[in-house]
């Protein structure tokens, strides 16, 4: 277990932060399957994102990381394997 | 309208009203935009006013997602050119996307939303700078960002010579429309009232030191001691005119006529440039002297660049040979912005039928000008002069007139 958890709610207020949110799409509903891109969010939000994440949560992603990823709950498992990992 | 290129729509956004109808208001009624800078505190600095918009709220025009990406300058130049479109009566969806284009002005980019990331990066280090300032801060965003808002992916781009683009960007715009493009949004927005801003503009060495608001900016005036740096601009539709025929559309007038000249080095001899691009402007218009019925003047209020413009006005037109105004006393010079609000201006005047004052400003009568005076002056017109100078040299001259079939 690791000290620190990355939640869906972290990715919900970074991405509103880093990012913003389209108008026509609800953050909060049943979005961890949705693909970033049918979220609205092109390959330079998701830089800005992982960006954040990266210095609140004080670990290194890799570039492929975010790359890789395509729907937030692929994101928060990344994120949560890294942590895990630096914890160790 | 064969071969011709007309403006259909205006957006405006000036220090003394947003929107065309409440600037032009504002203009007519002689009413300033200029005063203390609010954004930040001045007290320090050795200049202390401008001319700020008041009352736009980004949040309430653009999508959440714009907001963390664009600087001030851009977020007036999205709902500029949203008004421009509604003016002319056209949805950009209405068009294909390759035959839409979007070339505007810049003089210093997005400085706002720079500083803030530069902050960041001395105050926090680079892990803390937006991946956004890779294009925000840029010359090029109020194009780019307009090109992807209205889906408009024909001939675009930028142009950078201080407040001369103003009309180089309608120039350009031109060019592009009689290769063939249906429309080209055109026009600039500047903003960039930021501390580091702000220094960046008090080192051109141009800026009143007044603290008074009503003799800061005085051009043609023997008081004059520089001027008051404002934000905003306008934002133009520009048409093809047999496709604003085509579809009915109001049109304000034709961009009818442009030269632009570049000074000679200092100490050449030669004389300046601008006398010459405002004969170049005229020869495009295909029009004598005589028929120009009014001169919106680049204005600088620096003594010799006063003296520069009254003498290529004097040389062209004769002492006193032209009604000549300068609305900018009312707004601060808005750099690349300037000209384009300037043209929105002179089609109002078009239609209107009356030359919108000067404020303030006592002209000096050595200058030998006509210079409407702190009232509007009703008068007989069908074309219209507007001249803008960029810092280093650039002289810019455009011909506007009330459109004919």
């Amino acid at each position: 277990m690791p000290a620190t958890t990355f939640t869906a709610e972290d990715l919900r207020r970074i991405l509103r932060e880093g990012a913003g949110a389209d108008d026509g799409v609800d953050l909060d509903g049943d979005i961890l399957d949705a693909e970033f891109e049918a979220l609205g969010y092109e390959s330079l939000a998701l830089l800005e994102t992982g960006g954040r994440i990266e210095r609140e949560f004080d670990i290194t992603l890799d570039d492929d990381t975010l790359t890789d990823a395509r729907t937030p709950r692929a994101l928060i498992e990344a994120v949560n394997a890294r942590l895990s990992a630096s914890a160790a | 309208m064969r071969g011709k290129a007309v403006v259909t729509g205006l957006g405006v956004a000036a220090p003394n009203g947003l929107g065309v109808e409440e600037y032009w208001r504002a203009t007519l009624g002689g009413r300033t935009g200029i005063g203390r800078i609010t954004r930040f505190d001045p007290t320090n600095y050795p200049a202390r006013l401008a001319g700020e918009i008041e009352g736009f709220v980004a949040e309430d025009h653009l999508p959440g997602r714009l907001l963390p990406q664009t600087d001030r300058m851009t977020r007036i130049a999205l709902v500029g050119a949203d008004w421009a479109f509604a003016d002319a009566g056209i949805a950009p969806g209405d068009l294909p996307e390759f035959d839409m284009g979007v070339i505007t002005a810049s003089s210093s980019g997005g400085f706002e939303f720079g500083q803030n990331e530069l902050r960041a990066l001395w105050s926090k280090g680079g892990q803390y700078v937006s991946a956004y300032q890779s294009f925000a801060w840029f010359y090029a965003v109020n194009s780019g960002q307009i090109s992807i808002r209205n889906g408009m992916r024909g001939p675009s781009g930028v142009v950078v010579s201080d407040q001369a683009g103003g009309l180089d960007a309608l120039a350009q715009a031109r060019r592009q429309i009689r290769k063939g493009t249906s429309l080209v949004m055109t026009g600039a927005i500047d903003a960039s009232l930021c501390p580091w801003g702000w220094v960046a503009q008090l080192a051109g060495g141009r800026l009143s030191t007044s603290d008074d608001p009503e003799h800061a900016y005085l051009p043609f005036d023997a008081r004059a001691r520089g001027h008051v740096p404002g934000e905003g601009g306008a934002l133009l539709v520009l048409e093809d005119g047999e496709h604003a025929e085509r579809r009915g559309a109001r049109v304000h007038g034709e961009f009818a006529g442009y030269g632009s000249t570049f000074d000679p080095r200092p100490g050449s001899g030669r004389p300046p440039g601008l006398r010459k691009a405002i004969e170049l402007a005229l020869a495009d218009a295909g029009l004598e002297p005589d028929g120009i019925d009014v001169v919106f003047a680049d204005a600088a209020a620096v003594p010799e660049l006063d003296r520069v413009e009254a003498e290529a006005l004097a040389g062209v037109f004769g002492p006193r040979g032209v009604p000549v105004t300068a609305p900018k006393t009312m707004t601060g010079r808005l750099y690349s912005g300037a000209a384009p609000l300037d043209l929105a201006a002179a089609f109002l005047a078009l239609r209107d039928q009356v030359i919108p004052p000067t404020v303030h400003t006592d002209p000096d009568a050595s200058y030998d000008l006509d210079l409407v005076g702190p009232e509007p002056r009703p008068a007989a017109l069908g074309t219209a002069l507007v001249l803008a100078r960029g810092h280093g040299g650039f002289n810019s001259a455009a011909v506007v007139r009330t459109a004919t079939g």
